[in-house]
């Protein structure tokens, strides 16, 4: 009789399948990667935007840190899942035993993949460049690792789940550079004009630069970060769960 | 497989309106019928694509909307919509799809089958059709299924590549799985089916072995007056 394998061995191989697809996409790798280290390289050398009192690689490298999640969990995530589902790919790998379930489970942890090799990238440089992180801090920031991931993963999901492949191609593209500019992660929030801090401090990208920003500053968990992020994650996926439909 | 006065509906549209049918095991049953005839409907009830509004669908006994892992394994699939992961070179997805089951099917030699080794390199997006119909079918085929659906599984395919998939689905179905196959051609049908199903309009219009649906006439004529006639 036909038997399914190991749901870990499904899951893993989902993981390995989904990391491979996106590692050999230029253009997610473009976003995911090139541009974020290009970001890391222009803050490093220049005086501009000003990012606020202390070392400015200091400040600069947990930002963009940030800004690898965001563009891993949230930009090329959705865009892939938008593009999956109008070629049906969700649909019949929803009828192999990898089911519905671990394929959600494969794209996360092919995320949390892709992010530990931005982090070992944009971290190498970061150093060669004179970076020096708190190192006792170092869990804290990957607990924001996670919850970051976990919360753009469900917004990710959440536009996917509810608009055309096009759409979702611009919007998370848009989203990502406006998140990038005034979404309070490259210049901190503290650092940002009144009314935008405001409005930055409710968003889950501030919250996770924020919270990485102390974590590798000073080694502080900025709690109220954590709450932001934990809630957006959340709402998202309660609302995902609710709207995302599996196929055009 | 038993699809049991089901019903399916898409806002005013009934799809499936009380559809009756079955498969015999260990047969291939040819599901004929027009455009929006019910028939891919049908088939994404009975994977577990689509939810009944009403009846019921049974497969190795089992309702395919709460199937496990378990019963997805015994199950292979090819939509008429693809699914084919448009970054991925055809090995590679074969060698993914088969490590989703224990006792997968040798990837060279069903590759080889199907003629994929030739376009083995390219990416799915740039493959025709007619390949895309191949990957698709290996994709259904890798987990050694005990019942396989194929929705149109020869569309786009040239005569030779029919051929060559009627030869592969007959020594599927020889070695004892149930193959369910939505299809336009009549020529398909009659090549294949132990078993024909006729719906039109969401019903099942005839349904039995090819002798007691065509009788002493041909299945072309006994399509056109069916099908007809329920329209």
């Amino acid at each position: 009789m036909s038997a399914p394998s190991t749901p870990r061995t499904r899951v893993l191989s989902q993981a390995r399948f989904e990391l491979g697809t996106l590692l050999a996409n230029g253009e997610q790798l473009l976003v995911s990667l090139v541009l974020p280290l290009g970001a890391l390289v222009g803050l490093a050398y220049t005086t501009a935007p000003a990012l606020g009192a202390g070392r400015r690689i200091d400040i600069a490298v947990p930002g963009v840190l940030a800004l690898c999640v965001i563009s891993a969990a949230f930009t090329a995530q959705a865009i892939a899942t938008g593009f999956d589902r109008r070629y049906a790919v969700l649909r019949l790998l929803g009828t192999t035993p990898l089911g519905r379930d671990g394929l959600l489970w494969g794209k996360a942890l092919a995320t949390l993949g892709v992010e530990v090799l931005q982090w070992v990238v944009i971290g190498g440089v970061g150093l060669a460049l004179g970076w020096q992180p708190h190192l006792p801090g170092l869990p804290i920031a990957v607990v924001f690792l996670v919850a970051g991931t976990w919360a753009f993963v469900a917004l990710a999901l959440l536009l996917a789940g509810l608009l055309r492949a096009e759409g979702v191609l611009a919007i998370a593209n848009l989203v990502w550079v406006l998140l990038l500019v005034l979404g309070g992660v490259i210049v901190p929030r503290i650092s940002m004009p009144g009314a935008l801090a405001t409005v930055a401090g409710v968003l889950p990208s501030a919250a996770l630069a924020d919270g990485l920003r102390a974590a590798l500053g000073t080694g502080a968990l900025d709690g109220a970060a954590l709450l932001v992020l934990l809630a957006w994650g959340a709402v998202a996926a309660a609302v995902a769960a609710r709207t995302f439909r599996w196929s055009d | 497989m038993t699809v049991e006065a089901l019903q399916r509906r898409y806002g005013a549209v009934r799809a499936c309106d009380d559809m009756t049918w079955h498969a015999p095991g260990g047969g291939i049953t040819a599901v004929l019928g027009p455009n929006g005839a019910g028939k891919t409907t049908a088939v994404e009830c009975a994977v577990g694509l689509q939810r009944p509004d009403g009846g019921a669908v049974r497969v190795l006994g089992t309702d395919p909307w709460l199937s496990s892992a378990d019963h997805r394994a015994r199950v292979g699939v090819m939509l008429q919509s693809g699914g084919l992961p448009n970054g991925s070179k055809p090995l590679r997805l074969l060698a993914h799809l088969a490590s989703l089951y224990s006792a997968p099917a040798d990837i060279s030699s069903l590759a080889g089958r199907l003629g994929i080794d030739a376009f083995a390199g390219t990416t799915v997006r740039r493959l025709s059709g007619g390949q895309k119909q191949r990957l698709a079918l290996a994709a259904a085929l890798i987990g050694g299924p005990e019942v396989l659906f194929l929705d149109e599984p020869t569309a786009g395919l040239d005569p030779h590549g029919r051929l060559d998939v009627y030869d592969l689905l007959q020594q599927v179905a020889d070695g004892g799985t149930t193959v369910v196959v939505t299809t336009h051609s009549f020529e398909e049908a009659q090549a294949l089916a132990t078993h024909l199903v006729v719906i039109s309009d969401g019903r099942t219009v005839a349904s039995g072995s090819p002798a007691d649906v065509v009788g002493e006439r041909t299945l072309e004529s006994v399509y056109f007056e069916l099908t007809r006639k329920a329209r």
